[in-house]
């Protein structure tokens, strides 16, 4: 009895926010879910049940064969591009370098503005128009003798481009990542490596790099769940335009514009799986190895 | 050689510095520019004749969202700082059985993509306006997109005061416990004392992200409730505005959150670091 009134004043001190993300994050979910094994394909409908059909069904659709294609290579290029980035930015910077403060400042400063209002300046820089059309990178290409592109508008590579603004946005984030993690390595270790004789090289392949897997994993992890629910950026660069079409602006057309909620919550459901497949590990794994330490 | 070695690092950092602030430089000079200089061939030029003119339209056409994303931003960054401490304070402090499973729980809620929860929330908030009778409250208003913020703003305020509060020595508890302080005295007198750190990381980092958030304020809000990102986008979406307009108001509209960056840049790094789920 003792000790139930030692935890239960706690208990009751969470308990709004027990309650609240029981409704908020499960309880919606569910009800997400449950929407989406509906055929409830208008707004005034009640909707059946009809089980896993929506799932199945929206494989017919070319626009969905095509969002997730999209999704496939924007995710593929952006977190690359921003782990190569962000790790070279923080192997530049990790042994201490003259302004160094001033780099980190510029690097991370992206992450301070919304994609929006970023994605307007992306949108200009990478217009499509071509020669005294040209504005933008096209131009900057031009005047100095490099190819033009069509940038985001290619119907093949579009995507690739789309997820360079990303890139910049984030690499920063990355870097601040890797610079932890380096300055975390003891230089004792380093130290230890190079009394045995190995090269400078040497040290980073077999000292350094192995340190900083965690760190590698939980960028990989923010990387990734934040380039499968890519929308903000996509919609401020180039709207609602199929050449850029991801699940997210898939989603959001088929609630505003086709008026179908079976078919978003169906849409949505696919993001939340394709996010929790990889993050549920992760959290457990990293909730078990902080209990252990 | 080791010499070398940092000149050419040196110079590799400050090539991609100028990478860096290429779009920076693109929206400074084309804000200032008059629409007479709109030519793409004067794209990358300074401009000739620097004006106001660009930047006093768009002030006009972003004020409205400017201030409704005010009366978003700083009441739900001091709701979600006073719920994420309280449960920091309890889950690190007064712990119950189950409260790591809760934790876990709860932190599955930070990586969400929120896309899974916007129908039915969109539902559940015409629901609330329906049931109170108060129409552009819930779904429509400002004071619904309040909720979902402090709500879905919970797992990561939690996470940052947790991992604060366990550097609190558990003597220093037992202490006030000792001379008869309950729960919420020895938080008041001893924890919230020292919180300040942790209230500038979570207070900054919720600002930011409900000032920059795009996905609820499309889902949830209505003309007369648009914050800044969605005025922006309907701005930048019209064929009609001229370039000089668009990137005056994305400077206009990102100037809070820059000026929190640069001149609270420590604690920003702190909570994002907390987000990468480092203490």
């Amino acid at each position: 009895m003792r000790r139930v009134r030692a935890w239960l004043p706690g208990l009751l001190l969470v308990t709004p926010s027990i309650v609240a993300i029981g409704v908020f994050v499960y309880g919606l979910l569910g009800w997400n879910f449950r929407l989406a094994m509906t055929d409830q394909h208008d707004e005034v409908s009640e909707g059946g049940f009809v089980g896993l059909r929506n799932f199945i069904d929206i494989w017919d659709q070319a626009r969905w064969h095509l969002s997730v294609n999209h999704a496939i290579v924007f995710t593929v290029v952006f977190v690359a591009g921003a782990l190569v980035l962000g790790w070279f930015l923080a192997f530049l910077m990790e042994k201490g370098i003259w302004g160094e403060g001033t780099f980190r400042a510029i690097y991370l400063f992206p992450m301070a503005v919304s994609f929006v209002a970023t994605g307007i300046v992306w949108r200009w820089l990478m217009n499509s128009g071509m020669d005294e059309r040209a504005v933008g990178l096209n131009r900057l290409f031009d005047a100095v003798g490099l190819p033009q592109w069509e940038w985001f508008r290619n119907q093949e590579w579009g995507m690739a481009a789309m997820a360079l603004p990303a890139v910049w946005q984030m690499s920063g984030y990355v870097m601040a990542l890797f610079l932890a993690g380096f300055r975390g390595v003891p230089e004792e270790l380093r130290e230890a490596a190079r009394v045995d004789g190995a090269t400078e090289w040497g040290v980073y392949r077999h000292v350094v790099l192995p340190l900083l897997r965690p760190v590698t994993l939980s960028a990989l992890i923010i990387l990734g769940h934040i380039s499968l629910k890519v929308f903000d950026l996509i919609v401020a660069v180039s709207g609602k335009q199929i050449v850029t079409d991801v699940p997210a602006v898939f989603m959001w057309v088929a609630v505003f514009d086709s008026h179908d909620p079976a078919k978003g919550a169906t849409i949505a459901a696919y993001i939340v799986l394709s996010v929790a497949v990889f993050v549920i590990p992760y959290l457990i794994w990293s909730v078990r190895k902080e209990r252990r330490s | 050689m080791r010499h070398a070695g940092s000149w050419v690092r040196l110079v590799l950092l400050i090539a991609f510095v100028v990478v860096f602030l290429i779009p920076i430089y693109v929206l400074l000079v084309t804000s200032f520019k008059p629409l007479t200089e709109a030519d793409p061939g004067q794209a990358w030029n300074l401009p000739e004749t620097w004006t106001f003119e660009a930047w006093g339209v768009a002030w006009e056409k972003l004020a409205p969202g400017l201030w409704n994303s005010v009366l978003l931003a700083v009441p739900g960054s001091i709701l979600s700082c006073a719920l994420g401490s309280m449960n920091g304070y309890v889950l690190s402090k007064w712990r119950f059985p189950g409260a790591d499973v809760l934790f876990t729980l709860f932190l599955f809620g930070m990586f969400i993509p929120y896309q899974g929860v916007m129908i039915p929330l969109v539902q559940l908030l015409v629901g609330l306006n329906e049931l109170t009778g108060l129409q552009g409250v819930f779904y429509g208003g400002i004071p619904g997109l309040v909720l979902a913020h402090v709500v879905y703003g919970i797992p990561i305020c939690t996470l940052i005061f947790r991992n604060y509060y366990v550097t609190i020595p558990d003597e220093l508890i037992e202490a006030s416990r000792v001379d008869g302080a309950g729960m919420l005295r020895a938080y008041w007198s001893v924890v919230l004392p020292v919180s300040g750190p942790a209230i500038a990381v979570v207070i900054i980092w919720q600002f930011t992200s409900l000032w920059n958030d795009f996905l609820f304020a499309v889902f949830l809000t209505g003309p007369t409730s648009w914050p800044t990102t969605v005025m922006l986008n309907n701005i930048a979406g019209a064929q009609a505005t001229p370039y000089s307009q668009q990137m005056a108001a994305a400077i206009l509209a990102s100037i809070p959150t820059m000026l929190i960056y640069v001149l609270l840049g420590r604690f920003f790094m702190r909570g994002l670091m907390a987000g990468a789920l480092k203490g």
